[in-house]
């Protein structure tokens, strides 16, 4: 991985693994105009955790993954992503979106480009990877997302399925230690969803760590480390699976969970 | 043809209830206008020794004809193939363009004689100045439209003034303001160079907006992907973006080639020896006007169909990754 010259933060020498968390969010505080999206949330992220957010629409779960590398402002707190505080200056910013993949709801795969161009164009511009090497390593992360023979097609050419597992291919690509999923399985028909997930699931099996945005309760149950539930900008309840599943403590979470889980 | 529904309704022109009161407004139409004491009405009524009769009896001969014509014209064209419908319609109406032309009892000797001099050097620099043109025009398009999506204030208040300004004026006075207003500061323009700046403000302001509605036409997903592979908005914009706001940019893009092509012929007013400026001088001296003008109206023509043809091309190129 090539890593910036300029940037001592990212330099510093490695402490041990507990030490620095992948992601840490204190006290973020997110306004739209008057209306508070977000709502003094702490959180943090561990090395190697699968964190899985639920919440109603609306309740600011999004906004809150979507702060982590910098799609979406923030007006308080801070968030420290791997040892390097996001600020708004370039450099953090840059920084941060290293190490930071990012999956969507709508796939977002570029449409003039090919498969494997979706997943070299990041490679070659931004790590400055030669045109040889990033397509051997792009076509080793479509080969783990299982979909290397659609390589040279476009995204148009693709089932939902297959371009949200682009998508993926795409996002680790570029080596991240930290892949968001901002409800990678909404926009997709009921048949397609399984291949995804397996795919994430996969991916939590390989130790990555995860922040997944999701209504699959049944990924939650399986993967997640921890569930955390969300209302209007709140973090309302977080434990494990088994505890949030079996016995949720606040009314809140009682009632979205009778709602989603018929 | 390609928002052709799955039902086959009665095609209009073969409904009689259409096509017949059609064909007796044209043959109205015609009676009203007095479609015998045209030249054309005149040879018809000659055939048919009438030449000295009754003008209603020419009148009802020479439209009863056109009416025909167009009737049987019709009945055979309708059971052509799409694609052979659109190549007959297309050759009849030229037919009909060139044969008014031919009807102004056109000199060929005198277009024969002068039509070198017409291309070598009235096509040769309408060509050079439209091309420089329409080049420098796209770029200030593109500047001004990456200005305008800015959050630079000094940036998107020079793009609005500059857009406002030189959409708002008239061609014309631009050309004018240039030629003979800079050497009023001092700085003596040649007329080509101030056609050529005159034409490329004002197309670069038209084809801002287009440029701009391009690339706002792409979907925020893309620009958010682009960011959260860590894209430099540089290369967000031309490696993500601008490919795909082509699709969107090509086909007005084309439109106002094709009117600068003939906007071209305005800088003719300060003496620069394009085709319409020739077309004007040479027909002069021998009273010949019509000839050249004609002459240089189907110059543009063709060029105008040579630029459809390739815009067409480019816009197949674009589009190739959105056939499915």
């Amino acid at each position: 991985m090539i890593r910036s010259k300029k940037l001592p933060l990212v330099e510093m020498p490695p402490r041990p693994m507990e030490a620095v968390p992948a992601v840490e969010i204190r006290n973020l505080s997110k306004w739209y105009g008057s209306f508070q999206a977000l709502k003094d949330v702490d959180l943090t992220i561990a090395r190697g955790e699968k964190l899985v957010i639920c919440g109603p629409s609306g309740s600011g779960k999004s906004t809150l993954i979507r702060t982590v590398n910098a799609l979406e402002s923030f007006q308080e707190g801070r968030i420290v992503v791997d040892g390097i505080e996001l600020t708004r200056k370039p450099e953090a910013v840059e920084a941060v979106r290293k190490k930071v993949g990012m999956v969507f709801q709508q796939f977002n795969l570029f449409p003039h480009l090919t498969v494997l161009e979706n997943c070299t164009l990041a490679l070659r511009l931004v790590r400055g990877v030669s045109q040889k090497e990033a397509e051997e390593k792009a076509l080793h992360y479509l080969g783990k997302v299982r979909i290397p023979e659609q390589a040279h097609k476009y995204a148009s050419q693709l089932s939902g399925g297959q371009q949200q597992r682009v998508a993926i291919a795409r996002a680790l690509s570029m080596q991240p230690d930290i892949m968001l999923f901002d409800e990678p399985t909404s926009a997709l028909d009921p048949e397609m969803v399984k291949e995804v997930l397996d795919t994430m699931t996969q991916l939590a099996g390989e130790g990555m760590t995860m922040a997944v945005v999701t209504h699959e309760m049944g990924f939650a149950r399986q993967v997640a480390d921890r569930v955390v539930f969300m209302d209007r900008g709140e973090i309302v309840e977080q434990g494990t699976p088994s505890e949030f599943f079996s016995n949720p403590k606040e009314l809140r979470a009682r009632t979205f969970l009778s709602q989603i889980l018929h | 043809m390609h928002y052709a529904d799955n039902v086959d309704y009665p095609r209009l022109l073969s409904r009689p209830s259409i096509y017949i009161p059609g064909l007796a407004i044209l043959f109205g139409i015609l009676l009203y206008a007095q479609a015998g004491a045209t030249s054309l009405g005149q040879a018809l009524a000659g055939l048919f020794g009438l030449a000295e009769g009754s003008p209603l009896m020419a009148n009802l001969l020479v439209a009863l004809v056109i009416t025909a014509v167009v009737a049987i014209n019709i009945a055979v064209v309708m059971r052509l193939s799409l694609r052979h419908q659109v190549y007959a319609v297309w050759v009849e109406l030229a037919l009909l363009v060139l044969l008014f032309f031919y009807s102004f009892d056109l000199s060929f000797e005198f277009i024969r004689r002068k039509i070198g001099f017409l291309l070598t050097q009235g096509l040769v620099t309408t060509l050079y100045v439209s091309a420089v043109s329409i080049f420098i025009a796209s770029i200030l398009a593109m500047i001004g439209a990456i200005a305008k999506l800015s959050s630079n204030g000094i940036a998107l208040g020079i793009a609005n003034f500059y857009t406002s300004l030189f959409r708002g004026l008239p061609l014309l006075m631009q050309i004018y303001m240039i030629y003979l207003g800079l050497p009023q500061l001092g700085y003596v323009i040649n007329a080509v160079p101030a056609g050529i700046l005159a034409l490329s403000l004002c197309y670069g302001a038209y084809m801002t907006e287009i440029f701009r509605a391009g690339i706002e036409s792409i979907p925020k997903g893309q620009w958010e992907a682009s960011r959260a592979l860590g894209l430099k908005p540089k290369d967000t914009l031309t490696r993500i973006i601008l490919p795909q706001a082509m699709r969107i940019i090509v086909p007005p893009t084309g439109n106002q080639f094709i009117a600068m092509l003939k906007d071209s012929s305005l800088v003719s007013v300060v003496g620069v020896w394009e085709l319409m400026y020739l077309a004007r001088t040479q027909g002069q001296t021998e009273f010949r006007h019509v000839e050249m003008m004609i002459t240089a109206s189907l110059i543009y023509w063709i060029l105008s169909i040579v630029l459809e043809l390739i815009q067409a091309r480019i816009e197949r190129r674009f589009n190739k990754a959105q056939v499915r």
